[in-house]
């Protein structure tokens, strides 16, 4: 929005400032997160959580290059054309799907990482369920109360709210743009944001306003009380502030809603707000039917969504470099789940398990962690993408390599040790360390098994280095079967028996994990 | 709506502010239709807070029968109990305190935290009347503070007090208050003595307790000098907690009263008879009109709106009062008149309250039925906390500020908006964000938001979920633009179709204790009612 649009769109001054271009702006308290960034050496940097809810169908979004005819076979009637995926340069297993221009030219230019496969043990495939396992970090036969952010924040800031605002924090610690405070966010005793500034200050992100103030008693007194809710809300003064230092951004699509909400981060960042974490969403990603068009796939909604999430994230990223702020950034994209491998009679797809991430920065590093997903010759409607990395390894990676967190802080927000992946580059914590190749060549097996396909047993023989080695038995609902090997090994290389004379017939997955290294291999068992 | 619309509305905060639509409605018996808004509106208003079983209660009368229902006497209450231990008098746990001799200063002050948690807990557990509401009215009227008191056997005497006559006869009330022991050393007529009369008592009784101090209200200093010899000589009989009449120290010489009161004088008696010039003195007071409209205009700010205008004034103060007097101050008659007139049931007159404090905390526990502990001492406690939440918003049960009450039922312009203030607003949502959330609010109190749901119409259908809550809680309507956000954004978290709630309802109760689903449906009904709870609406009553 036109800056004049902006000021003929406001209210006299005693509106909201945190209404900014129609959205509220839901300030969170100081979060553990947040104080660990400050302690690390003043450390400014940013995280952008984008939430695609309704379960991203994530192998339409990296489309695996390497075993395409089991990909088109396995989802004919929505499968992306073969010669419109989009090529990501130096690397030719995937490619990204055609509406995303924008992310590949990122890509490309060395500011994004993907992940394959992120998932969780066990998933769960309902929503709701899904969605609070991914925001509260837990593990799925497990309900937590808090946020993973903000069990991470209150470790850093006991006591919060009380003493907040203060002078060394005098700046929310985290803001969800838009919506009502993410679960994500959510502390033992509180949410980590201002109680002041909930929903008193929420301005419907629809219309951008507030029910209207009928003309009764009745509206005279809401209206008071609004205006006494503004008056509480302590952070709005150091919004306004940061919000009234920048005075043009660069351009954002129209009617792109996800775009609004992060050109508000952009314009906070670059304002010089020390808010450290922000979150949007956006929606529609359900996608059970007539995600492609029948003409050409590489059109229709999931065309959209795509191309909508990529153009918002490409101008935001340009928007930062414009105003000399991206350095502070990085963000990242998740989904509740990703989609079933194989497509439905809909021309969509049901709900599946683990799906790619996007993680994106100046500071990112450039690659594809993992390799493309594990698809079956014949697959059938039970067969969903394998777990490659567990989303608390994303979590603890971006904790501890971009905010400069402690591993034991760590282990207090996430419960668990999580594998580090190489996502950032180690000059922004200061640390320069040599990244591994963690992702090994395809013809480099670090596990195996045989005889496969195998009846009963089958051996499994895995190659690890030193340190800690787990290998993970999943089925085709990513449900884990069995943990055989976790301990701490010798390099080497090493071998057991699995045995699945208990198990049903089908595809198993054998996953192998040393540090920072992973591999998945498919096991198949038939009478 | 779009963004100019809403941006038109602003200017109603510029400096000339357009006035709210006025209404001319009276007494006269309501005719409109009887329904959910109706009962609603009714209930909030007489009770503190409404259930969702308050109002079926309710949906099965008509108006004649609600109002009849809300207006039924009740008995007295069981008495507080010694929940704090050690007794200095040997009051022993679990027996009452309220007959027993006074205590040290530790044990008086056990017990009087013990008679305001009894309060809050009376309030807590209130009959489906408006007898409990009316105490706190009289309380606000008649005040007490029991920090000036300190005696707690009075305090509870006194409540006692208020409680026989809250629906009974407002001139005995008064003189019953005048005697009441707590009255009688609040504003020192214990201590009134001839020679030296003390007017403490005296002045409040025409200021503050019968005729008010409005325009049309022209008692004279000679008026309260008078009135305090009148009132010489009563004292306190502290092993009965009643009060004596000590004829010694009343003055016996006749008392004149000025033109406002008809010039009427009171013949001094000597003896025991002396005692009754209070009640010549009441029946002076009682013959002018004034009181019966003071004492309406109180009733209609407490339970309609602070602002009585022209029309007001003349359509219902004036025809209330009348009736009122009419009924030798009848004060179930006049309720009557005033619950069941069109005036009440005017929608202009809806949502317009802003919930006091002990309304609002109140309100919340019962609305949503929080459970409290089974033992005594711990449900004190509750209580305790409960009554401490609504003091720190400014209305600590047991003690208003001043003699005059609280200041949000009679200060200029603000009234009740002086229950909100930068200070007060957050911990009305801090006190709900707790209760609404897993770790609860103190002793394990917390909200079940699948059991408020559960006794909702429709609860798997989550357009019907969303305003059938919102009908309970709240009083001013929403837009469609706020319920679908509710649904969209917070009941089926950014999902867009119904069904996923509906599911996960239906699953839940198929499963009430699979983990999973009850999180699924709790950690959205939280979301939900969180929100609805934090919003300016829910302010109002």
């Amino acid at each position: 929005m036109k800056r004049r649009d902006f000021l003929k769109y406001t209210a006299p001054a005693t509106v909201l400032p945190t209404l900014l271009g129609g959205f509220s702006v839901k300030a969170f308290g100081s979060t553990p997160l947040l104080q660990a960034l400050s302690a690390a050496a003043d450390n400014d940097h940013v995280l952008v959580m984008i939430q695609l809810t309704g379960g991203n169908d994530g192998l339409n979004m990296v489309i695996p290059l390497d075993k395409y005819a089991a990909y088109q076979s396995a989802r004919t009637n929505i499968a992306i054309q073969e010669g419109k995926v989009l090529r990501l340069e130096g690397y030719t297993k995937a490619g990204l799907h055609p509406s995303m221009t924008g992310i590949q030219k990122l890509y490309n230019d060395g500011k994004v990482s993907i992940i394959q496969s992120v998932g969780y043990p066990s998933p769960n495939f309902s929503h709701f369920r899904a969605t609070d396992i991914w925001l509260t970090g837990s593990d799925s036969n497990q309900v937590l109360t808090t946020g993973w952010a903000g069990r991470y924040l209150e470790t850093q800031h006991p006591g919060f709210p009380n003493g907040y605002p203060n002078a060394d924090n005098p700046d929310p610690l985290a803001v969800q743009i838009g919506s009502i405070v993410s679960p994500a966010f959510q502390g033992t005793d509180a949410s980590m944001g201002i109680a002041i500034t909930s929903a008193t200050d929420f301005y419907n992100l629809i219309d951008g306003v507030l029910d209207p103030v009928p003309n009764t008693k009745a509206g005279k007194e809401l209206e008071y009380i609004r205006l006494i809710a503004k008056q509480t809300n302590s952070y709005e003064q150091a919004i306004k502030k940061a919000a009234a230092k920048v005075t043009s951004q660069g351009d954002y699509p129209a009617n792109n809603y996800l775009a609004a909400q992060l050109k508000i981060v952009a314009r906070l960042v670059a304002g010089g707000l020390k808010t450290r974490l922000y979150m949007v969403s956006t929606g529609g990603f359900d996608t059970h039917a007539s995600q492609a068009e029948a003409g050409d796939t590489s059109k229709g909604a999931h065309a959209k969504l795509l191309g909508g999430v990529s153009e918002a994230i490409s101008a935001f990223m340009a928007d930062l470099r414009g105003l000399k702020a991206s350095r502070r950034v990085v963000g990242m994209t998740f989904s509740e789940f990703g989609r079933r491998i194989k497509s439905n009679g809909s021309m969509g797809t049901d709900h599946g398990a683990a799906a790619p991430m996007i993680v994106f920065g100046d500071y990112v590093m450039q690659g594809v962690l993992g390799n493309t997903p594990s698809i079956p010759d014949a697959s059938s409607v039970n067969d969903n993408i394998p777990m490659q990395y567990d989303f608390r390894s994303v979590y603890a990676s971006l904790l501890q390599q971009w905010f400069c967190v402690k591993p034991d802080e760590l282990q207090t927000v996430l419960q668990k040790d999580y594998q580090q992946l190489p996502l950032i580059s180690g000059v922004a914590c200061g640390v320069i360390t040599g990244i591994p190749d963690i992702t090994p060549d395809e013809d480099k097996h670090l596990i195996i098994n045989s005889p496969n396909p195998f009846t009963d047993r089958t051996t499994i023989t895995y190659i690890t280095g030193a340190g800690n080695t787990m290998v993970q038995i999943f089925d085709t609902m990513g449900r884990l079967v069995s943990v055989p090997v976790n301990k701490v090994h010798a390099p080497g290389t090493y071998t057991f028996t699995f045995d699945a004379s208990y198990l049903p017939t089908g595809i198993y997955y054998a996953r192998f994990q040393n540090g920072a290294v992973q591999q998945v291999r498919p096991m198949l068992k038939v009478r | 709506m779009d963004r100019r619309q809403f941006l038109t509305l602003s200017p109603a905060r510029s400096a000339i502010a357009p006035k709210a639509a006025r209404t001319t409605t009276g007494i006269a018996p309501y005719s409109g239709p009887w329904g959910k808004q109706q009962i609603l509106h009714l209930l909030k208003r007489t009770m503190f807070g409404v259930s969702p079983a308050d109002l079926a209660t309710f949906s099965s009368m008509n108006m004649q029968q609600a109002v009849d229902t809300l207006l039924t006497v009740q008995p007295d209450p069981q008495p507080p109990v010694n929940n704090y231990g050690t007794d200095s008098t040997g009051v022993p746990l679990g027996a009452t305190w309220v007959r027993a001799p006074k205590g040290d200063v530790d044990t008086e002050n056990d017990r009087i935290t013990s008679y305001k948690s009894w309060w809050i807990g009376q309030l807590i557990n209130q009959p489906r009347s408006i007898h409990d509401k009316m105490v706190v009215f009289w309380h606000n009227h008649f005040v007490t503070e029991t920090i000036t008191v300190q005696d707690s056997r009075y305090l509870y005497q006194n409540y006692l007090t208020m409680h026989r006559h809250a629906l009974g006869n407002f001139k005995a009330l008064t003189k019953a208050i005048t005697l009441d022991p707590a009255m009688l050393v609040y504003l020192n007529g214990y201590l009134n003595s001839k020679g030296a009369a003390d007017e403490n008592y005296a002045r409040e009784l025409h200021e503050l307790f019968t005729v008010g101090k409005g325009p049309d209200s022209k008692y004279t200093e000679d008026d309260v000098k008078a009135t305090a010899r009148v009132l010489t000589g009563f004292r306190i009989d502290d092993a009965n907690i009643t009060s004596t009449f000590n004829t010694t120290q009343h003055d016996i010489e006749n008392k004149q009263f000025s033109a406002f009161y008809s010039n009427k004088v009171i013949s001094g008696k000597t003896g025991p008879a002396g005692a009754t010039e209070l009640d010549d003195l009441l029946n002076i007071i009682f013959a002018q009109p004034e009181v019966a409209k003071f004492i309406c205009r109180k009733l209609y700010r407490f339970f309609v709106y602070y602002e009585i205008d022209a029309a007001t004034e003349q359509n219902v103060i004036a025809p209330l009062a009348d009736i009122f007097r009419s009924s030798g101050y009848d004060i179930k008659t006049t309720l009557n008149a005033l619950f069941t007139s069109e005036h009440f049931f005017d929608p202009l007159n809806y949502a317009c309250l802003i919930k006091s404090p002990v309304d609002f905390c109140v309100g919340v526990f019962r609305e949503f039925n929080v459970q409290f502990p089974a033992d005594y001492t711990t449900r004190y406690e509750c209580w305790k906390v409960i009554h401490s939440t609504a003091a720190y918003m400014l209305q600590n049960l047991g003690d208003p500020p001043l003699v005059a009450g609280w200041d949000a039922y009679y200060q200029e312009p603000s009234f009740h908006e002086l229950w909100i203030n930068t200070d007060t607003l957050p911990k009305r949502n801090m006190l709900t964000d707790a209760l609404i959330s897993d770790r609860g609010f103190n002793f394990n109190m917390f909200i079940d938001p699948m059991a408020f749901a559960a006794q909702l119409p429709n609860p798997g259908n989550p357009v019907a979920l969303i305003s059938d809550s919102l009908d309970i809680l709240y009083r001013i309507g929403v837009s469609d633009n706020l319920k679908t956000f509710l649904k969209d954004t917070i009941l089926l978290t950014g999902q867009t179709q119904d069904y996923y709630w509906t599911n996960a309802w239906q699953l839940y109760v198929s499963n009430p204790n699979d983990m999973q689903a009850r999180s699924d449906v709790h950690i959205r009904l939280q979301a939900l009612y969180k929100y609805i709870m934090d919003l300016s609406e829910y302010q109002l009553s």
